[in-house]
C-alpha cells in the first residue's frame, strides 16, 4: 500500500542568473514497511525533494501524496496538521528541542499529534537505550544519543511515513550504523514507509530499493 | 586592517550596528540633557544671587519689612555705606512679577557707572529692564523695558523712584544693601540681615537637582544596557574572526586595540549624536523644568537654553565612560581567550545556574546594603543611595525570580506546546535579563514615581480645600490702604482675616512669623498633623505658636518641644501644620501677641469670608474703587496653587516616559540580535507540525508574558521605591511628609503600556518569523552550523 | 554679573559719564549758558545751580607737617545734571560726585561718592553754606556779616583714608576773566569761575600710619557752566600757584586743535589780572608713567611779559585719581624765577 507518492515534482529557486531548475519531473512511491534510499550528488536535489514530501515546502509543480492526501493542495495549517500526524521528520542534525528533556522531546510530537502512547513511548526508549537518559537535557547527551531521541520522537507518533535526510551523516561510523539498524528495525515493524537521503553506497544497499537522482531527475 | 575587518561586521549586521549606536546616544542624550538642565537653573541662581544679595552683601532691613527713606539719608550722612532697595510683587495684566527697585548710584561697587547722561536720564524717568522671556510674557509693558538676560526672569529692575511710585510705596524702602561695613552698634530698629538669597535658593532647590540627576543616571544605567549587550553579542558573534585573525598573526594586542578603537569610534559618534539631541530634549524640557522651579521655589529661571562647552565636554566624556563600561567585559574577555578557542555558538550572556547563584548573592548583599541604609542613613544623599541598593537588588533578583517562576509554570503545564513555551522562556532568559532588568527598572520608577506623585496630590489637594477656604484675598497698596479696606469691607461680609507676617529667622533657617486671628474659619479647616488638645484655645490665649511641618522636621521639633521666636524667646510648640509648596519655615502666632511683638507690621494681604462673593467684589470694585488686580478669588488661587503642582512633576514624568522607551529599546535589541538564534530553536518544531503563524504568535506571547511577570516583579520594588521617596526623599528635599496612597487604575495603565513596549520590541522580529516562510527555517536543517 | 556690571553694560555705552564730569559735554540744549555782563551774587552763588549742566566747589591744599614733610589734599564736589531743574525726591536729575584725594611724598589716596539729589544725600546749599555728600561736607563757619567762604570747615573719609581741616580767608574772594566770565576757548565757550585763594589750613591727616597734623595753605574754585569746552578740545592743564612773596597765579591751557592758554595774576590784597591767550606757555619738561600711561608731569611756565619762568616739580609724580572719572592731581613745589607751591591738575591723559 503506498504511503507516500510524489508525482511529477518540478521546483526551482530563483538565482541572480535567473531560475535555476532543482527537481525536473522526479515521480516516486514508497509502500507502508517499505525503505527507499535516495541517493545523488551533492546539489542534486536530494534534500529538497525531502522537504516537498515533509511539506515543508512546496513544489512549483506536481502532487505530493501522503496517506492518499494530497499535501500540496492543503494550507499551510493542513500541511502542518499533516506533518504533525502522519510524517516523521529525522535531520543530519537532530534538531532536537533544547528546553525540553529527553523523555519530553520523545514525547512531543506524539502529544502534539494527540496520539500519546506512555507505554508505547517508553518501549521505544528502552528499545532505543534511552531510559536512563529520559531526565537529561539533549545538550547533555553524546550525537549518537542524540540521534536517538531525535528518530524515537519521529516514531512515537507512529506516522505513516518517515523522512530521513542522512541521519547518520554526523556520526562516526560505528554508531551510524547501530543508529542506522535500530531505524530500519523500528520502521518495518510500524509498518512505517521509510525515505532515506543518504551519500552512503553502504546504507542504501541495506534499503529495500535504491534511487539515485542525477540533476533533478531519477535515474 | 583589522580595524577593517573588525568593522565589516557591523556593515552585515545594521541592525546590531544601530542599536548600539541608539543605546550609547540616548544614554548620553538623556544624561547631557539633564545635566544641561541643572547647569542652566545654577546658571540663574547665580544671577538672581548676584543681583537680589549682590553677591551676598549683608542689608540693614526692619522687623515690619518697611522703613522710612530718610533712613538712608540719615545713614549716609553718618558714613555708613548703604544703599537703598524697594522690592516688591507687582501684577501685570496676568503675569505677576518682582519689581526690584534699586539707586544705582549707590549701589554696591561704585554703580556710579550708571551716570552715563542718555540712559541714566530714562532710567531715572522710569525706564527699566526686564530678561527677555519676561518681555516676551509681558507683551505691552505699562512701562518703559529693555532687554537684559542679567535681570532673573519674573524680574523688572527698575530706579528706586518708579518702584517706590509702582508699589504705592512713596517714601518707603525695602530694606538697606550694605557696601561698606556694618555700623556698630545697629542703627535703632534695624536689624542686620545677612541675607544670600541665591545661596538658600541653591540650598532648597539642590534636592530638585538631585533628583533630576538621579534621573538622569538611571536613564544613563538603562542605555548602557542596551550598548552592553549589543557589544556582547557583537563579541560573540565575532569570536569566529577573532580566532581566525589571531591565526592569522595579528597579536593579541593589536586586535584588543584595534576592538578598543572601534569602540571609542562609536561612542564618539553616538556621543556627538547624544549631545545634539541631550541639547533638544533639555531644549524642550526646560520650560516645564523652569516653570517648576519657579513654582516651587520662587527660582527665576530662564526658560531658554544656552550652549556651553563644558557641557558638552562633559556628556561626550559620558558617551566614552559609558561605552568602555558596557566594552570592558568583551575586551576582558578577548585578551583572556585561546588563541584557538572553539567557535562554539555558547551563549554571550551568563546562562548557567551559578551566574544566576551570584546574581542573587549580589542581590541579597544590595538588599542588605539597602536596609542598613534605610535603617541608619540619615540625608538626601543616603536616601538616594538606600534607592540605589535597592533598585539594583531588584534588577538583580528580576532574572532569577522570573526563571523561578518560570521553572513552576512549565512544571504546571500540560499540552506539549505549553510546555515547551515555558521551558524555552526559562530557557532563553539569560539572553533577556539584561533587557527585562531594565525594563523592570523602568518599570518600577514608574510605579514608584508615579504612585509618589498621586498621593501627592491627593493629599495636595485635600489640603488646598482646607487652607483655601476664604472667599477671596484682597491685596492693598500699602499699610494706609489695609486699614481703610478693612474698615470698609468688614461690614459687608461675614469676616475680614489680616494676613501679617515678617521674615525671621526660626532655628536658624530663613523664614517668617504670620498672624492668625482667632476664627473659626482657622479652627474649623486649618489642617493640622500634630498637636497638643485645645490647641486653638490655647493659640488663642497667647501660650505658644504654630509652626509647619518643614520646619518641624528639619529641626525636629514637635508639640511638646519649644522654639524661640525673635522677640519672644522660647515658645511652646502647639501644632504642626502641613505647608506644601513652601520652601520657608513658618510659625504662627495669634494676631493680638504679634502685633505685641512686631508692632507696626503692615498687613500684606486680606481673607475675606463672604457668602456672597459676587456683590462683596462689586463693592470693593465699584463703592471702595479697589483695582481688579487687588482681588485674588478662592478659584483662580486653586488653579493657581494646582498649576504650579501639576508642572512641579511634569518633568519627572516626561523623563518616565523616555525612561521606559529606553527599556522598550533595549528590549528590542536584544530581540532582534537573538531573533537568528531563535531560528534553531523554532526549526524543529515548525518541523514537527506548527505553523510559523503559530510560532509568531507564541513569540508576541512569550514577550507579553514576560513583561507581565517583569511588571508583577516591579510593583513591589515600585511600592517600595515610592515609600522611599515619600518619607525619606520628600522629607529630606521639601521637608513634608505624605501618606502612601494606591492607585491600581494607574498601574492597570502602565502595565498596559509596558504590554505595548514589549509588543511594539517583539512585533519585528516575530513578524519576519511569520512573513519570511520557511526559507529561513530550511536552512537551519540544510547547513551545517 | 551684578547691577554695577549691568548698568555699566547697559548705560555706559560710551564714555559719556566722564565726558560729563570732565566737563567735556558737548550739549548745552535746555541748560543755562554763562552770559558775560551777568553779576555774581553772594552768598547766593556759593550754592548749586541746577540749571547748568555742570558745577564743582573744588578745595585744595598744599600741606607740611611738623617736620617739614609734604602734603597735599583735594576735596572735591561735582555737579552734573541730566536735566536742567531740580526736583524733590528720586526724580531729582541732579546727579553728585565727591573726590577726596591725599598725597604724601610716596603715596596717593583717593576716594569717590556718588549720589542723587532731591533725598538728601547730595547737594550745596547757599545759606548757610554747606556742600556735601554722605559724610563728607564743605561747611562754612564764618562769623555772620563775613562771606560765607571765609572760613570753612572740610572733612572726608576714603576706605583706607581721612581728614578734617579748618580754613581761614587771608583775602578776598577772586573774580577770574571778566567778572568771573571765564573764556575757554577761542570759539567763545565761557564758564562762570570764581577763587577763594587765600586760605590758611590747619588739619589732622588720618593715615594708615597714623594722624599726622598739618598746616598749609588753600585754594578753592567755584566753577559752573553748561558747555566750558569746545568739541576739539581734549582736556587742561590747570596750576594754581602760590608764591613765596604772596603772590598767586592761576594758569591753565586747554589743549586741542589749538592751544588756548588763560591765567589770573593776584596779588597779595587780592586784585586781580586777567591773562589773555597765549599770555601764558606750558612747556613739559618730563614724564612720568601713570597708571598706564605718559604724563607730564614736570612743567616750565613762562610768563614772557613779566620775564616770569616757573618750573614745577611733583611731590608724588603718582598723583593719579584712579576712580570712575580718573585723571593726574597733587602737590607742586615751584622754582624758577619765583619759588613756591602750588597744586597740579592734568585731564584728557
Amino acid at each position: 500500500m503506498t504511503r507516500l507518492a510524489l508525482e511529477d515534482i518540478r521546483k526551482s529557486f530563483a538565482s541572480a542568473e535567473g531560475a535555476v531548475p532543482v527537481l525536473q519531473g522526479v515521480s516516486l512511491a514508497v509502500d507502508g514497511g517499505e525503505v527507499v534510499a535516495l541517493t545523488g550528488e551533492s546539489g542534486s536535489g536530494k534534500s529538497t525533494l525531502l522537504h516537498i514530501a515533509a511539506g515543508l515546502e512546496a513544489p512549483d509543480a506536481g502532487r505530493v501524496l501522503v496517506a492518499g492526501q494530497d499535501m500540496a493542495s492543503l494550507p499551510d495549517a493542513g500541511r502542518a496538521r499533516l506533518r504533525r500526524g502522519t510524517v516523521g521528520l529525522v535531520f543530519q542534525q537532530f534538531n532536537l528541542v533544547p528546553s525540553l528533556s529527553v523523555g519530553a522531546n520523545l514525547a512531543f510530537q506524539a502529544r502534539l499529534a494527540g496520539v500519546h502512547d506512555p507505554a508505547f513511548c517508553a518501549d521505544l526508549a528502552a528499545r532505543l537505550g534511552l531510559t536512563e537518559y529520559l531526565r537529561r537535557y539533549p545538550e547533555q547527551l553524546s550525537g549518537g544519543q542524540q540521534q536517538r531521541v531525535a528518530i524515537g520522537r519521529a516514531l512515537a507518533a507512529k506516522p505513516k511515513v518517515l523522512l530521513a535526510d542522512e541521519p547518520t551523516g554526523n556520526l562516526d561510523e560505528a554508531t551510524g550504523d547501530a543508529v542506522f539498524v535500530l531505524m530500519l528495525e523500528l520502521a518495518r515493524a510500524q509498518g512505517t514507509a521509510l525515505l532515506l537521503v543518504t551519500h552512503s553506497a553502504r546504507l542504501a544497499g541495506q534499503c529495500d530499493r535504491n534511487l539515485h537522482l542525477r540533476a533533478g531527475r531519477l535515474a | 586592517m583589522t580595524l577593517a575587518a573588525l568593522l565589516s561586521h557591523w556593515m552585515r549586521n545594521k541592525v546590531q550596528l544601530a542599536m548600539l549606536l541608539a543605546g550609547l546616544m540616548l544614554a548620553t542624550a538623556l544624561w547631557s540633557g539633564v545635566q544641561a538642565l541643572n547647569a542652566q537653573a545654577r546658571g540663574a541662581y547665580a544671577t538672581a544671587a548676584a543681583l537680589m544679595s549682590e553677591d551676598g552683601a549683608a542689608s540693614l532691613v526692619a522687623p515690619s519689612g518697611q522703613m522710612d527713606q530718610a533712613v538712608f539719608a540719615q545713614l549716609r550722612g553718618q558714613g555708613v555705606l548703604v544703599s537703598p532697595v524697594v522690592e516688591g510683587r507687582l501684577r501685570l495684566g496676568d503675569t505677576r512679577l518682582t519689581l526690584l527697585g534699586i539707586e544705582p548710584l549707590t549701589a554696591p561697587q561704585g554703580t556710579a557707572a550708571a551716570l552715563a547722561d542718555g540712559d541714566l536720564q530714562a532710567f531715572f524717568a522710569g525706564a527699566g529692564f526686564a530678561h527677555p522671556e519676561t518681555l516676551a510674557d509681558l507683551g505691552d509693558p505699562p512701562l518703559p523695558l529693555s532687554p537684559s538676560s542679567a535681570v532673573p526672569v519674573g524680574t523688572l529692575l527698575v530706579d528706586i523712584g518708579t518702584a517706590q511710585r509702582l508699589l504705592g510705596m512713596e517714601g518707603q524702602i525695602s530694606r538697606l544693601l550694605l557696601t561698606g561695613p556694618a555700623p556698630r552698634p545697629l542703627p535703632e530698629g534695624l536689624q542686620l540681615a545677612q541675607a544670600s538669597e541665591g545661596a538658600e535658593l541653591a540650598g532648597l532647590t539642590d534636592s530638585f537637582h538631585l533628583n533630576l540627576t538621579a534621573f538622569g543616571a538611571l536613564a544613563f544605567a538603562v542605555g548602557l544596557f542596551i550598548v552592553h549587550s549589543a557589544v556582547g553579542l557583537a563579541f560573540e558573534q565575532r569570536r569566529g574572526l577573532f580566532r581566525t585573525l589571531r591565526s592569522l598573526g595579528v597579536p593579541l594586542r593589536a586586535l584588543t586595540l584595534a576592538l578598543a578603537l572601534e569602540l571609542a569610534l562609536m561612542a564618539l559618534v553616538a556621543g556627538l549624536a547624544g549631545l545634539a539631541l541631550g541639547y533638544v530634549l533639555a531644549a524642550a524640557l526646560l520650560p516645564d523644568v523652569a516653570a517648576t522651579l519657579r513654582g516651587l521655589y520662587g527660582a527665576p529661571v530662564p526658560g531658554s537654553l544656552q550652549f556651553s562647552p563644558a557641557w558638552a565636554l562633559a556628556g561626550l566624556g559620558m558617551a566614552f565612560a559609558g561605552a568602555a563600561l558596557a566594552g570592558a567585559q568583551a575586551l576582558w574577555r578577548l585578551w583572556h581567550m585561546p588563541v584557538l578557542a572553539p567557535a562554539q555558538p555558547r551563549a554571550w550572556a551568563m546562562a548557567t545556574g551559578r551566574a544566576m547563584r551570584w546574581q542573587v548573592a549580589g542581590a541579597l548583599g544590595l538588599g542588605g546594603l539597602a536596609v542598613a541604609l534605610a535603617l541608619l542613613g540619615d540625608g538626601l544623599f543616603a536616601g538616594f543611595a538606600l534607592l540605589a541598593a535597592a533598585l539594583l537588588a531588584a534588577a538583580l533578583l528580576t532574572p532569577p525570580l522570573l526563571a523561578l517562576g518560570l521553572r513552576g509554570a512549565s512544571r504546571l503545564a500540560q499540552a506539549p506546546v505549553v510546555q515547551w513555551f515555558w521551558a524555552d522562556s526559562r530557557q532563553n532568559l539569560p539572553r533577556l535579563s539584561l533587557a527585562l532588568m531594565a525594563l523592570m527598572l523602568a518599570l518600577a520608577a514608574n510605579i514608584g514615581v508615579g504612585t509618589m506623585v498621586a498621593s501627592f496630590r491627593a493629599t495636595f489637594i485635600d489640603w488646598l480645600d482646607q487652607r483655601l477656604v476664604a472667599e477671596m484675598t484682597i491685596t492693598p497698596r500699602d499699610a494706609a490702604e489695609a486699614q481703610t479696606l478693612e474698615a470698609f469691607i468688614a461690614p459687608r461680609v461675614q469676616a475680614v482675616l489680616p494676613l501679617r507676617r515678617v521674615d525671621a529667622t526660626l532655628v536658624g533657617q530663613p523664614g517668617a512669623v504670620y498672624a492668625m486671628r482667632d476664627h473659626a474659619t482657622f479652627r474649623d479647616n486649618w489642617p493640622l498633623i500634630a498637636q497638643v488638645p485645645n490647641v486653638w484655645d490655647r493659640l488663642a490665649t497667647e501660650e505658644g505658636a504654630l509652626i509647619n511641618e518643614q520646619l518641624a522636621r528639619r529641626a525636629g521639633l514637635w508639640p511638646g518641644d519649644s522654639i524661640a521666636l525673635p522677640g519672644a524667646g522660647d515658645v511652646p510648640i502647639l501644632g504642626v501644620y502641613p505647608d506644601y509648596g513652601n520652601p520657608l519655615t513658618q510659625a504662627i502666632v495669634t494676631e493680638s501677641w504679634f502685633d505685641r511683638l512686631f508692632p507696626g507690621t503692615p498687613t500684606r494681604q486680606l481673607a475675606i469670608r463672604t457668602d456672597n462673593p459676587a456683590g462683596t467684589r462689586a463693592a470693593l470694585l465699584d463703592e471702595f474703587g479697589l483695582s481688579a488686580q487687588a482681588i485674588t478669588d478662592q478659584a483662580q488661587a486653586k488653579q493657581l496653587s494646582l498649576a504650579i503642582f501639576e508642572r512641579t512633576f511634569l518633568i519627572t514624568g516626561a523623563l518616565n516616559v523616555l525612561t521606559l522607551s529606553v527599556a522598550a529599546l533595549a528590549l528590542f535589541a536584544t530581540l532582534v540580535t537573538l531573533s537568528g538564534l531563535r531560528l534553531v530553536q523554532l526549526a524543529p518544531l515548525w518541523a514537527m507540525g506548527l505553523t510559523l503563524r503559530q510560532l509568531a504568535g507564541l513569540e508576541l506571547a512569550r514577550a507579553l508574558m514576560l513583561a507581565g511577570l517583569t511588571m508583577v516583579l516591579a510593583l513591589p520594588v515600585g511600592l517600595m521605591l515610592a515609600q522611599v521617596l515619600l518619607a525619606v526623599i520628600n522629607v529630606q528635599a521639601f521637608g513634608w511628609r505624605l501618606p502612601l496612597q494606591v492607585f491600581p487604575a494607574d498601574w492597570a495603565q502602565l502595565a498596559l503600556w509596558a504590554g505595548l513596549a514589549m509588543l511594539a520590541a517583539a512585533a519585528w522580529p516575530a513578524w519576519r518569523l511569520w512573513r519570511g516562510g520557511g526559507g529561513p527555517l530550511l536552512r537551519v536543517f540544510a547547513y551545517e552550523r | 554679573m551684578n547691577v554695577k556690571a549691568l548698568l555699566l553694560a547697559l548705560c555706559l555705552a560710551s564714555p559719556a559719564l566722564a565726558q560729563g564730569f570732565a566737563g567735556l559735554g558737548t550739549d548745552a540744549s535746555g541748560f543755562a549758558v554763562p552770559e558775560q555782563d551777568r553779576t555774581l551774587e553772594f552768598p547766593r552763588d556759593h550754592g548749586a545751580h541746577p540749571q547748568y549742566r555742570i558745577e564743582w566747589w573744588y578745595l585744595t591744599m598744599t600741606l607740611q607737617g611738623a617736620d617739614g614733610r609734604d602734603y597735599g589734599a583735594q576735596w572735591t564736589l561735582f555737579r552734573s545734571a541730566l536735566a536742567p531743574e531740580e526736583r524733590e525726591g528720586w526724580a531729582s536729575p541732579q546727579v553728585w560726585m565727591g573726590h577726596a584725594g591725599l598725597t604724601t611724598p610716596d603715596t596717593h589716596f583717593a576716594a569717590e561718592r556718588f549720589g542723587r539729589g532731591g533725598v538728601g544725600q547730595a547737594g550745596a546749599q547757599a545759606a548757610p553754606f554747606r556742600a556735601y555728600i554722605d559724610d563728607w561736607h564743605m561747611t562754612s563757619t564764618a562769623p555772620s556779616g563775613a562771606d560765607a567762604l571765609s572760613a570753612l570747615s572740610v572733612a572726608a573719609t576714603g576706605p583706607d583714608f581721612a581728614y578734617s581741616f579748618d580754613l581761614t580767608a587771608q583775602g578776598p574772594l577772586v573774580l577770574h576773566g571778566d567778572k568771573g566770565y571765564s573764556v575757554k576757548s577761542a570759539a567763545g565757550q565761557a564758564s562762570y569761575y570764581y577763587s577763594q585763594p587765600f586760605y590758611t589750613v590747619t588739619g589732622t591727616l588720618d593715615l594708615p600710619t597714623g594722624p599726622v597734623e598739618v598746616t598749609g595753605q588753600g585754594w578753592l574754585d567755584r566753577e559752573w557752566s553748561s558747555q566750558p569746552l569746545a568739541s576739539d578740545q581734549e582736556g587742561w592743564d590747570w596750576v594754581s600757584i602760590t608764591l613765596d612773596d604772596g603772590h598767586r597765579l592761576m594758569g591753565f591751557q586747554l589743549r586741542g586743535a589749538d592751544i588756548f592758554t588763560a591765567g589770573t595774576w593776584i596779588t597779595p590784597d587780592g586784585s586781580a589780572t586777567s591773562l589773555p591767550d597765549g599770555a601764558l606757555q606750558f612747556t613739559p619738561l618730563g614724564t612720568a608713567t601713570v597708571a598706564g600711561r605718559e604724563v607730564p608731569v614736570r612743567w616750565q611756565i613762562d610768563w614772557p611779559a613779566r620775564d616770569m619762568r616757573l618750573v614745577t616739580e611733583p611731590v608724588n609724580p603718582q598723583a593719579w585719581m584712579d576712580l570712575t572719572v580718573s585723571y593726574w592731581e597733587g602737590p607742586i613745589r615751584v622754582n624758577g624765577t619765583h619759588t613756591g607751591r602750588g597744586y597740579l591738575e592734568m585731564t584728557g591723559y
